[in-house]
């Protein structure tokens, strides 16, 4: 497993015992009331666990086992994966913040959201760019 | 495919049938509005796609492809993984049981509350139990040395 994916893997990882406890709290708290301000975490969850898990870990196992270029086993421009990476969970972070502290700071949360969204975007688009060659047929490389 | 990742996607498998016939009776409803009992089968269903389906069709997978930890023990301590069966699909099923009954009858939270307990639990648990399997090739170390072989 290449380096990127193990960081991509972890990540995705952390992110998912982080959303499951977010969930579990605002699960918990659904069924036996006990601090009603749990409620806002409820939009962190729904980020961690469905960007910050799934969408992250897919590409974590993308990386690692699409067809590789050449025969020195090269898997393309690696600079994309990591612009990727670091756009994703930039936006996971500004994402799951903005709920618990839009009460707060309304009008930095509006621009934080608008961020979370900004790089969506670019970090798919990056991933895109780079999976985009390695999605081929089966073929060998003369030895 | 060991057994342990058989049950697991298996399991997925009957959860993805249950949870297309769940939100198939949703949309039903919205469209033909048999009940206002139905609409609380909304997270019921969200959770049984995400959770029974998608989270534990890769636990399985991952539990399966993923470097082997040893040679002598190369899913590490297969106990972890049938802790992570047992409370997350004891745990989901108490959330889409207990869920509509506490819509429609309340005094039901408790459910909802053990629940949460166990799903968190085996998420937490399985995080421990696959981290270590998230690495590089592994290089095994021959058994015997290469002065033995002669």
């Amino acid at each position: 497993m290449p380096r990127l994916s193990q960081i991509m893997l972890r990540t995705a990882l952390v992110w998912i015992a982080v959303g499951y406890t977010f969930g579990a709290l605002v699960l918990y708290n659904k069924g036996v009331p006990f601090w009603p301000w749990l409620w806002l975490l409820r939009s962190a969850h729904v980020h961690l666990l469905l960007v910050g898990w799934l969408v992250q870990f897919a590409a974590g196992m993308a990386f690692w086992i699409l067809p590789r270029l050449d025969p020195h086993g090269s898997r393309g421009n690696e600079r994309l994966v990591w612009a990727s990476y670091i756009l994703l969970n930039s936006g996971v972070i500004l994402a799951a913040l903005h709920d618990p502290l839009a009460a707060a700071a309304p009008a930095l949360t509006s621009l934080m959201i608008a961020a979370a969204g900004v790089c969506y975007m670019l970090a798919a688009l990056t991933f895109a760019l780079h999976a985009w060659r390695r999605v081929v047929s089966f073929r060998t490389f003369p030895r | 495919m060991h057994t342990q990742a058989r049950v697991f996607i298996r399991t997925a498998l009957v959860y993805l049938v249950v949870a297309f016939m769940v939100g198939g009776l949703y949309l039903l409803n919205q469209g033909l509005n048999l009940s206002d009992k139905i609409g609380a089968l909304l997270y019921p269903y969200y959770h049984l796609l995400m959770v029974g389906w998608v989270t534990q069709l890769i636990c399985g997978v991952a539990m399966w492809m993923f470097p082997p930890l040893t040679r002598e023990r190369p899913r590490g301590d297969e106990r972890l993984g049938w802790f992570v069966y047992a409370a997350l699909n004891l745990g989901l099923l108490l959330r889409v049981i207990g869920e509509p009954l506490q819509a429609w009858y309340g005094g039901w939270g408790w459910m909802l509350a053990a629940s949460a307990i166990l799903q968190v639990l085996a998420i937490w648990v399985f995080v421990i139990a696959i981290w270590p399997r998230v690495k590089g090739k592994p290089i095994f170390k021959p058994k015997t040395t290469p002065s033995e072989v002669k």
